[in-house]
Formats: C-alpha cells, structure tokens, sequence
C-alpha cells in the first residue's frame, strides 16, 4: 500500500457518492446511531476531552479546535437557554463537499447533532442550509423525520434522557451567512450582516443567548470518532492536522470529484489519483486554489511538493479553507479568473464596513482592467493598497477573503499582470475631482 | 451587494391562501414565541410560491403585519437575499453558475445559449413566455461544473450541445431530468478508481 493513501476502512463518509443508500436503515448498516446512548451516558467532560484528543479542527474554513470550542459554551445553563447553530451555508466557490453529506449522509449529521447538542447544553438545534440547496434540505428534511420515527431525536433522544429538536432554516443567496454572526443574524429575521466580537457566539450568539456554531462535515465527522476514539482519529494524518477531510477538486482536472483523504496529502497525488490528472498533463498546470477562492493561489512551483493540510498551506502564505481545489491550466488566462473572483467579492460584499463595499469593486475594476490590458503600472500599486487597505480593517473575514486572492495573484503572478500593463494610461485626460475616485471610471459611459 | 429592481407593476392586495396559512402555522412554531420574526424569510419564500415565483410589495406589507414588525425590516431583508425575486421570472427560471470554477470549465458558453435561444439580456422573459435567465455566483456544485439552477433543480456537468438540449425541452416546457449530463455518479471521480490498496 501506498503512503498517504486513506484506508479503506478508515474512511468515515463511505456513502459519499451514494451507492450505499441514504436512508435510516442503510445508514444503521453503517453503524450510524450505533451505542449513541452510551457515548452520550460517559458524559460532557469525557467527550470533550476525547474530541480534543482528536485533535479535530473545524472543517468550515478557520479550522479552529472544535474540542475547545465546545469547552467555551457556559457549563451551566443560566436563565437563557443554549443553542447549537450548524452552517450548512456552503457557498465558497470551489467547494460542495457538505452538499454531500447532506444528501448522503445526513444521519451522521444529525447524530453528530445530538451528541453537540448535548455536550454544550443545547435542546435546540438549527441547521442553516443555503437557499439553493433546496432538495439537500428536502431530504434532509426527510431523514430528519426518519430519525424521530425511530426516537433517534425528540423528547429522551436515542433514550439518553435529553431532549432534542432540529429544526432548518433556509438562507437565501447571500454568500455573507457563511459567517458565523452573520449566520445568526439570518436566523433571526435580519439583513446577514456580521456582528462585531467579542462578544463570541458562545457566550452571546443566537437571540443572545449562548450558541455553539459548527460546520456540516465538523459535526458529521464526531459520532465516528468517539466511536472510534481520539488517538484512532489522531494517528490519522499529521500532528495538529489529524484525520480525513472531504476535498473537493474541480477546474481543469480529467474527472472533477469530491474524495474523503488524509490531511496532510500530497496535492499532486489528489490531483493524479483522484482527479485523473491535469488537463494537459502535470506540467501545463498554471495555479491552483487550494482552499476555496478566499484563499492565495499556489504556483505550480509550489504545487508540485505541497502537502494539504492547515499549518503547511499557511507557511506557504496560503490555507486548506475549506479544501475546496481549483485546478488551473496554462489555457485559463489567470488574471481574468482572478478578476471574476474578485466580482464575487464585489457581488457578495453585505456593505457594512466600508473598505470592504468599496474595495471589493475596486479591485475587480482595477483587475478587469489589466485583464483587458488598460491598466497601467502604477495601478498594480494601487491595487496592492487596496488590498492591504481591506485587509484587517473590516469586522469580519470577508475583508480578508476578498483581498488575500488578489495578494496571492500579486505574489505569484507579478510578472504575468506587467506584461499586460502600459505606462501611460489609455485616458489621459484628468477630470478635477476633488474625490477618491477610479479616474477610469469618469470616462466611461457605463461607470 | 446586489442590485435589484422592484417591479413597476405591483398588485393592490396579497394575502395568503389557506395552504400557505397552514404552513406559516408551521414554520412559526420552529422559533421562540417572542422571537417570531425569525419566521420573515421562510414567510417571503411562502409568498414567492404562492405568487409564481415573485414578491410583490403588498406582501411584504403582508408579512410585515403577520409577524408585528416594521414593514422595511421586510423590505430590508426582501431586498437584501438575492433569492427573493421582485419582480416576474420565467415559469422556468434558469440560473446560470459563472463563478471561476465554473467559468474555466465553460460557463460563459451556456451563458451565450441562454442569450440566443432565451432572451439576450438577464431577467428578461423569453417571447413564449415560459423562461428567464441570469447569471448567478457560485451554487455549490463546482466538481460538477459548468452547471445550471432551473427553479430547484441541479443540471450539471454540461456541455454546449446538452445545454442547448435542456434549454429547448424547457422553451417547450417539458423539462428533461435534473442531474449529471455525463452520466456519472453524483460527484464520484469518473474512471473507475483503484481503492488505496491496489495501488502500484
């Protein structure tokens, strides 16, 4: 057998593609729902101690420690009441992994549910499903009813003598509601528009009341290892960067897939194994988004030795995000596919905080720009600023999301946005405008 | 931030059906009682199915009323989620994914059908009066990509030629099935694949 290859028998989505089958019983074949009671009578201390052990890290993007994450959630439950928030918001580009488990796998979700739930103090639990994915909400829907028919969920859930209710909420298009306070302000009848923290979720979050919010496969993959146990998870990987992990690789691969691998995989071996290689062969690979389009493009430089997992991405200036691989070939103009990411960022901008509303437009105008070869040199530094300008100064990470991309196409593609650039601009005309404005702009009839 | 328009012919009235009632009893019931403006989106979508796919302002007025709360928090919210449609789509609303995972595979293609053979601009309703197009970002389904929404339904893993397919089964309206158009199993790689262990 090879090395950093996932095992068999240690793959933890084995419906991934549903050839097994979705529904409750097929999914108690798979040992779903198996001795939860008992998991959940060990009680809080000894989950969160054997989720820690695991060295589980969130699978949403930020790949916070879920164990200490639990641990933050108040140990008693004061006058208000606790909720568990699961994101099913899934709508970084590059990224379908969590589309899956909702179909597919649903019942390890819900499972996963009942022992987060209980483990920080929740009766209630939401999950936030993105609008689009209506039918993944539908079945999810249906397995949800399949659980309470066999007292999986409801009053003395699985007969652990706690009561559990899960209920959906549907968003409606905004990528924004990936954000865990934003989410939250969904839920409760607002605009998603981030909140400032502190104060966390955790101890304020959901109608001010003390909210634990985790992603899809994050739950989903917690009833299979304290199954299994933490050091089993743990010895899966890398240190710090245990266990399996959904990568979804789309772009200019032979065969598009999503496929359940060890953290800490070689990115070249997920591409030639999985995906059937690069279009074109390994060398006419250009870039590759590693983590969803929030995150900095490799070079292929770079691709070629790279492991995925979260502390090696970032010593390369990039991160795992939510492992969602962008495969991009030598054919692909690079900087018009950076341009429409950042039109994404421009689109998806709830327009809270300033630097983010206008610098998200901004940079797509200034990219298109030299995608078009009408920028001139001194916008790359402009660009440049803008960036940094976002970077740091917004109340959420989508501040980040949208100018890190950008930064990454900077860093790697220097040369590439250069060639394309002039030194004097196409409009030479000044309008006198007293104004920060993009000069380019006034010129043209559309702006 | 989207823009979005709000449509200059609006009815008088809007209320909900008994069957939308029904539902709203529901949904409601999900929510803490002294919470129950958490009801507002699944209340507009209630009303956008109920109204062929579009809310107009009496029924965010409507909701407003239903749920005790100003009628421009609705609006906010209304205008706020590009979801909620203010104004007539197509009986077949098509959604077309153009964000970078689908574009380097050839979305911008599909985008060039919809304007041929649908209307040549966005939110326009075709001269059948059956559809409508826009552009939308990413819908989750980048493995699968390019790939279109037809109201609930993922068409994936298209090409030029079963585009134009879908897209004349729905100017005739008799939709051709949702799902991959290469045949595949939902997002599984498509060679059959060795499982670790067989591996050289």
């Amino acid at each position: 057998m090879e090395k950093n290859m996932l095992k068999k028998d240690n793959r933890i989505f084995k419906n991934l593609y549903n050839e097994l089958g979705w529904k409750i019983d097929d999914a108690l074949g798979r040992d779903d729902w198996k001795s939860t009671k008992d998991i959940i009578s060990k009680g809080r201390e000894w989950i969160i101690n054997e989720v820690k052990t695991s060295e589980l890290r969130g699978r949403g993007g930020a790949g916070f420690s879920t164990g200490l994450k639990w641990s933050f959630a108040p140990k008693e439950v004061g006058s208000r009441p606790h909720y568990l928030v699961i994101n099913a918001d899934e709508s970084e580009p590059g990224t379908c992994k969590d589309r899956d488990i909702l179909r597919f796998e649903p019942q390890k979700l819900l499972e996963g549910c009942l022992i987060a739930g209980y483990t920080v103090n929740a009766h209630v639990c939401y999950i936030y499903i993105r609008g689009e994915y209506l039918n993944e909400g539908k079945r999810l829907q249906e397995a949800i009813n399949q659980a309470y028919e066999k007292k999986f969920l409801g009053k003395n859930a699985c007969g652990s003598g706690w009561d559990f209710d899960i209920h959906i909420h549907y968003g409606a298009g905004a990528y924004i509601c990936g954000e865990e306070t934003a989410l939250l302000e969904s839920i409760e009848g607002n605009k998603g528009q981030p909140r400032l923290k502190p104060p966390f979720p955790a101890l304020v979050g959901l109608y001010g009341c003390p909210t634990i919010v985790n992603n899809v496969e994050t739950i989903a993959v917690v009833p299979t290892i304290l199954r299994r146990g933490g050091k089993w998870f743990a010895s899966i990987g890398k240190p710090k960067n245990t266990g399996t992990k959904i990568f979804c690789i789309s772009g200019n691969v032979n065969s598009p897939c999503n496929v359940e691998e060890e953290m800490g995989i070689p990115l070249k071996d997920l591409i030639e194994k999985h995906a059937g290689g690069v279009v074109g062969g390994w060398e006419n690979l250009q870039a590759v988004i590693p983590g969803g389009s929030s995150m900095p493009l490799l070079s292929k430089k770079i691709c070629d030795t790279i492991t995925m997992d979260f502390d090696t991405l970032i010593e390369n200036k990039s991160g795992l995000g939510t492992a969602g691989i962008v495969v991009i070939n030598k054919q692909q103009d690079i900087v018009a596919c950076m341009a429409r990411i950042a039109r994404f960022y421009k689109h998806e901008s709830c327009g809270q905080c300033t630097p983010c509303r206008e610098g998200a437009g901004w940079m797509w105008r200034i990219l298109d720009r030299v995608a078009q070869r009408k920028a001139t040199f001194k916008d790359i530094d402009l660009l440049s600023d803008v960036t940094k300008q976002i970077e740091g100064h917004t109340i959420c990470a989508f501040g980040e999301g949208s100018a890190w991309p950008v930064q990454g196409l900077l860093r790697h593609f220097r040369k590439e946005i250069e060639s394309r650039c002039r030194e004097e601009p196409l409009i030479k005309k000044r309008v006198n405008n007293p104004y920060l404005v993009d000069q380019h702009l006034l010129e043209n009839k559309n702006a | 931030m989207s823009l979005k328009k709000v449509h200059d012919k609006q009815p008088e009235n809007f209320s909900f059906n008994e069957d939308s009632l029904r539902k709203a009893d529901e949904i409601l019931k999900r929510y803490p009682t002294e919470n129950k403006k958490s009801a507002v989106m699944p209340l507009l979508y209630l009303a956008q199915r109920q109204n062929e796919n579009w809310i107009p302002l009496a029924a965010m007025k409507y909701i407003a009323n239903y749920l005790s709360m100003p009628y421009i928090s609705v609006y906010e919210v209304a205008t706020f989620y590009t979801m909620y449609n203010l104004a007539p789509v197509g009986k077949h609303f098509i959604q077309v994914c153009t964000t970078t995972p689908c574009l380097i595979r050839g979305a911008d293609k599909i985008v060039k059908l919809c304007k041929e053979k649908i209307s040549p601009n966005e939110n326009e309703i075709s001269k059948n009066g059956t559809c409508s197009w826009i552009e939308v970002e990413c819908l989750g389904a980048c493995v699968s990509a390019p790939m279109m929404q037809v109201n609930e339904d993922y068409y994936e893993d298209l090409n030029e030629k079963d585009t134009l397919k879908i897209l004349d089964s729905l100017m005739k309206d008799k939709p051709l099935k949702p799902g991959s158009f290469r045949g595949r199993k939902n997002t599984s790689p498509e060679k059959i694949q060795s499982d670790g262990e067989k591996h050289a």
